[in-house]
């Protein structure tokens, strides 16, 4: 295993060799270790710029990361076999907490996403499943015959598709989204046929109306409608889509520099430290900042892919492929809504924006990648 | 469980894996070349327009209202003051609800129902957004205090703070510099929008109103950072503004103070005139008003007290009141007669007491009931003879009379920055015939000759008449500025910008020039001979003074309907009128008072001429240094 690994560092033997070996005992992947501590850096730079040069958010934020990379360590120790496992059991427990976060959950803004169990702290049972629906979508897949029947396919996305409608019950339309796409990659990279997918999407095409109509909220459409044309609300729902063009647009090549980014400072950009941070990163550090942010979002991807890739079962590879893809979407739908792309859903740009639970759940699936690398060789012994 | 039971190939699998990771790799690529190709349609090639927006929202530029300009007396008294004033204001946007600011701040200061009223009004104009709309001014300082306490607890509330106009001689100077008050839309479209953008207040009336553009100055512009909330954070750059022109008037602010002192509660006015320039020196009428009050606002329990009362404090007599001249016009009669030939100076007549015109049984009498016996025109003069007058205004007829009278500026606004002033009444043939449809009779010129019947005069008229006989026939229009502070000439360019009045008044080309001191002499006699109507008046002055009394016929001005009978009786006596002018040789202040319901203009009328004259002749001018 190790002769596999070094060969993605040449020229680095000696020197890695020995940090690469203890790493590997911890079942960390440097690789990817290093690539989330610079982004996390970078965060938390922009961060303080998009929060008003608050150290109190920074500070928050890191205490923050400091439990997302402890969670991720945890979870890179257990062996991908006990996911495997747990997967039927997680995905049940997730289910009926979705469950009950509709009939006692707490939240705000006119959405139910909290559930409190007593002696338990506070969590979102939606973060749970963003993880747990790709292990239950993957564990359904991999114990079949691959490339999956058409069977197969309609049991595996019927199975994801129990939480994603809890979700949108909620309602939380972006984690809903993220959640289907993790149940969607996992069909995927299970080798589903083309003319299954063509079909599915014949369906989506037909369903979209009917979702239109009796799934989706009011707030819900009124996104997708300020989306299709944002200046037909300028000072209401259309404000956050012009006021981040704006952010994104004036940042131009170099960007204003750090702390000099006039929407964002002035409180113009709303939401600019969470959902619509990457206008200020934008604004702040030009195209050019955020080509350079892309890049190291695509190199992370790059490598979950690579270590998906190097799985040592089709459990694993399944689910470090969709973890991976689910993490792009994030990026995808997160830069995509705030430059105009695609209608707003709330969907935060990973360990980035500022907040907790995100961060936590995304470093968790990057526990479970580096429990999928590290703990390859030792099963196949 | 019926499932797939194939046996699983994991190196097929493995070979799919790859392949779909391929895939994989080229969706992302694919959606991450979407989004970098977004991020250059918006950074690169639309970056202008986004900068454009981006400098739109966060500058604004602000308009600064230039400060007032200041209007200070001949010597350099303070009449018009700018000063801070404080008042509440709310920004809408900054409250959840307007109502429960309202009512959380009326636990420190009382609002009216009829401020929360007018606030409303003013909340439905349209206005910038985060613009402050006032809900109630001048605040005291205990107020502000109260306020600032639990400021945290009135959302959106501010205390503003704007200079606005005091006038330190209140009452006094009203009639004659007016005031300002809060600009209207009406008024809006009249001036330059874009100068008046900062400014709250236009003057209403008087010198105010008048001098409107020199006083108010240029408006500042200056370009602000705001944030989204609108605070400005910093000022980018700056125009500033040019303040409005300090204004001198001729208005001497002690004679005036001393004018309204001497006419006290009566009903009345003072016109004092510097023959040499024209120049007004006092302007008074009274009852008057406080000023102040108008400036930020009267309330409509006060201003309708104002207006509806009896005394009419809101008119100007001193310019709109319109009067029987009376008596006073007699030397002009007696001038003209001279100057036309119908009189001469040797020329007597008997009085006693009546005088009645061929064909026509109405006795016209005198108001010396048994006649004056042998009089002639000085002496017609000094003892006000109607008996000489009659005879005098049949021999000249109405034209001679009108175009006499008209020498003097009666019958027209001849002011140069007074534009409220009336016109009067300057009766003649024409006249009569176009108003009355009908033609002129002799008994309207007996009339006439007396200062009686259609004439009517306004006391700036008959101030400005009498500096014409002050100065030996040199007519000088009536004019308040006196100069601009900073520029030596009043007729500067600046000026230009004000529109001026340059009545046109026929030059009096007499005959013998001599005449008009012969009736100069008369009315020095009044004052000082043993027969003359205000002796009382002019005595023991250690100078010499001229002037005529007069005592008017109430026709009235417009007067209620609704009084008690006493207060009837008291508004049919006399008016009471004195002009004159002091010294005889180098007047330097001519007068016109008029007492309303006054009584006789020697009695009444006289003394308080005499008491100004001493105050400009004997005071004023040896004590020349003003504050400044």
């Amino acid at each position: 295993m190790s002769q596999d690994f070094l060969r993605q560092m040449p020229g680095a033997e000696n020197h890695l060799g020995k940090g690469a070996g203890l790493a590997f005992r911890l079942h960390l992947d440097p690789v990817l270790l290093v690539l989330l501590l610079i982004l996390c850096t970078a965060g938390l730079f922009i961060l303080y710029s998009a929060s008003g040069q608050s150290m109190v958010h920074v500070e928050k934020q890191l205490v923050r990361y400091g439990l997302a990379f402890f969670v991720m360590f945890i979870f890179a120790q257990l062996d991908p076999i006990v996911y495997k496992r747990w997967s039927p059991w997680f995905f049940l427990l997730g289910v009926c907490a979705l469950a009950g976060v509709l009939l006692f959950g707490t939240g705000a803004k006119g959405a139910q996403r909290w559930l409190q169990v007593p002696g338990l702290p506070r969590f979102q049972p939606s973060e749970f499943m963003k993880l747990v629906v790709p292990m239950m979508v993957a564990w359904f897949l991999s114990s079949r015959y691959l490339p999956p029947s058409f069977k197969s396919v309609v049991g595996a996305l019927l199975l994801a598709f129990v939480p994603v409608i809890l979700i949108v019950k909620q309602p939380d339309l972006g984690t809903s989204i993220l959640i289907a796409a993790s149940g969607i990659f996992v069909v995927m990279f299970s080798g589903i046929r083309w003319r299954v997918v063509s079909g599915f999407a014949v369906l989506i095409a037909a369903l979209a109306p009917v979702m239109w109509m009796f799934v989706m909220r009011g707030y819900q459409k009124q996104r997708v409608l300020t989306f299709l044309n944002p200046e037909s609300d300028p000072l209401g729902s259309g404000w956050n889509i012009i006021q981040s063009k704006t952010a994104i647009g004036s940042g131009g090549m170099w960007g204003k520099g750090w702390l000099q980014g006039t929407q964002s400072q002035l409180d113009f950009l709303p939401e600019s430290h969470t959902d619509f941070i990457i206008a200020v990163c934008a604004e702040e550090f030009g195209f050019m900042g955020v080509l350079a942010l892309l890049f190291l979002y695509l190199l992370i991807v790059f490598r979950g892919l690579f270590i998906a890739l190097k799985a040592q079962d089709s459990y694993g590879r399944i689910l470090a492929g969709s973890l991976t893809m689910t993490f792009f979407i994030y990026i995808f739908v997160n830069i995509g809504m705030v430059s105009g792309i695609l209608p707003v859903v709330g969907v935060p740009l990973p360990l980035v924006s500022y907040g907790g639970t995100s961060a936590v759940t995304l470093m968790a699936a990057f526990g479970v990648l580096m429990s999928i690398h590290t703990h390859r060789k030792m099963l196949s012994r | 469980m019926k499932s797939d039971r194939r046996l699983k190939d994991s190196n097929r699998e493995k070979r799919i894996y790859v392949s779909r990771t391929i895939i994989a790799s080229i969706f992302v690529l694919i959606l991450t070349s979407a989004l970098i190709y977004r991020l250059y349609d918006l950074q690169i090639v639309n970056t202008e327009h986004f900068q454009t927006l981006s400098d739109n929202n966060r500058m604004q530029l602000e308009s600064i209202a230039p400060n007032r300009g200041l209007i200070y007396d001949r010597n350099g008294f303070l009449l018009a003051d700018n000063q801070p004033v404080f008042s509440i204001a709310i920004v809408p946007e900054n409250t959840e609800s307007i109502d429960e600011t309202i009512a959380s701040v009326q636990d420190v200061v009382t609002i009216s129902p009829e401020q929360i009223k007018r606030f409303k009004k003013r909340l439905k104009r349209s206005r910038r957004p985060f613009q402050s709309v006032i809900l109630k001014s001048k605040l005291s300082e205990q107020e502000i205090a109260r306020i600032e306490v639990r400021r945290h607890e009135f959302q959106g509330l501010k205390v503003q703070a704007e200079l606005a106009r005091y006038y330190p001689f209140g009452e006094n100077t009203a009639h004659s510099i007016g005031y300002v008050g809060r600009i209207n839309e009406k008024e809006l479209t009249t001036v330059d929008e874009r100068n008046y953008s900062a400014t709250n207040y236009i003057g209403k009336l008087g010198v105010e109103r008048f001098y409107e553009t020199l006083l108010h100055g240029q408006v500042g512009f200056q370009k602000v950072e705001t944030n989204a909330s609108n605070r400005v954070l910093r000022v980018l750059e700056r125009t500033p503004p040019v303040p409005g022109k300090n204004l001198i008037l001729h208005l001497d602010a002690q004679l005036q103070k001393k004018a309204s002192a001497l006419l006290g509660d009566r009903r009345g006015a003072v016109v004092a005139i510097e023959p040499s320039t024209g120049g007004v020196l006092a302007m008074v009428s009274t009852p008057s008003f406080d000023p102040n009050e108008f400036v930020t606002g009267i309330d409509y329990q006060s201003y309708g007290e104002l207006r509806d009362s009896l005394d009419l404090p809101l008119f100007n007599r001193a310019i709109k009141g319109q009067y029987p001249p009376g008596s006073t016009i007699k030397p002009i009669i007696g001038l003209g007669g001279l100057d036309g030939g119908a009189t001469d100076r040797a020329f007597y007549i008997w009085d006693e007491g009546k005088y009645q015109l061929k064909n026509d049984e109405r006795i016209y009498r005198d108001w010396k009931r048994r006649g004056h016996g042998k009089i002639d025109l000085n002496e017609a003069i000094t003892q006000s003879c109607d008996i000489y007058f009659y005879d005098l205004a049949f021999k000249m007829g109405v034209d001679q009379m009108s175009k006499y009278l008209g020498y003097f500026g009666f019958g027209q606004n001849t002011a140069v920055d007074i534009s409220e002033a009336r016109d009067g009444i300057l009766p003649s043939r024409e006249w009569k015939r176009a108003l009355k449809g009908r033609a002129w009779y002799p008994g309207d010129s007996l009339n006439l000759g007396i200062g009686q019947g259609f004439m009517l005069a306004t006391p700036l008229q008959l101030a400005s008449a009498t500096a014409m006989l002050a100065n030996r026939g040199k007519w000088v229009a009536p004019v308040l500025l006196k100069s601009l502070v900073g520029s030596d000439n009043s007729s500067g360019s600046e000026l230009n910008s004000v529109r001026r009045r340059n009545v046109e008044v026929e030059t009096a080309n007499l005959s013998n020039p001599d005449d008009m001191e012969f009736v100069i002499q008369s009315m020095k006699n009044v004052m000082h001979s043993k027969t003359g109507t205000a002796r009382a008046s002019g005595r023991g002055a250690p100078y010499r003074m001229a002037g005529k009394t007069g005592t008017a016929q109430v026709v009235g001005i417009k007067q209620g309907e609704k009084y008690d009978a006493e207060a009837l009786l008291e508004r049919h006596r006399d008016h009471a009128l004195f002009v004159g002018f002091a010294p005889v040789v180098d007047p330097t202040i001519a007068i016109a008072v008029i007492v309303e319901n006054g009584g006789g203009g020697s009695s009444t009328a006289a003394p308080i001429a005499r008491a100004l004259f001493d105050t400009w002749i004997l005071e004023s001018n040896k004590s020349d240094e003003g504050p400044k």
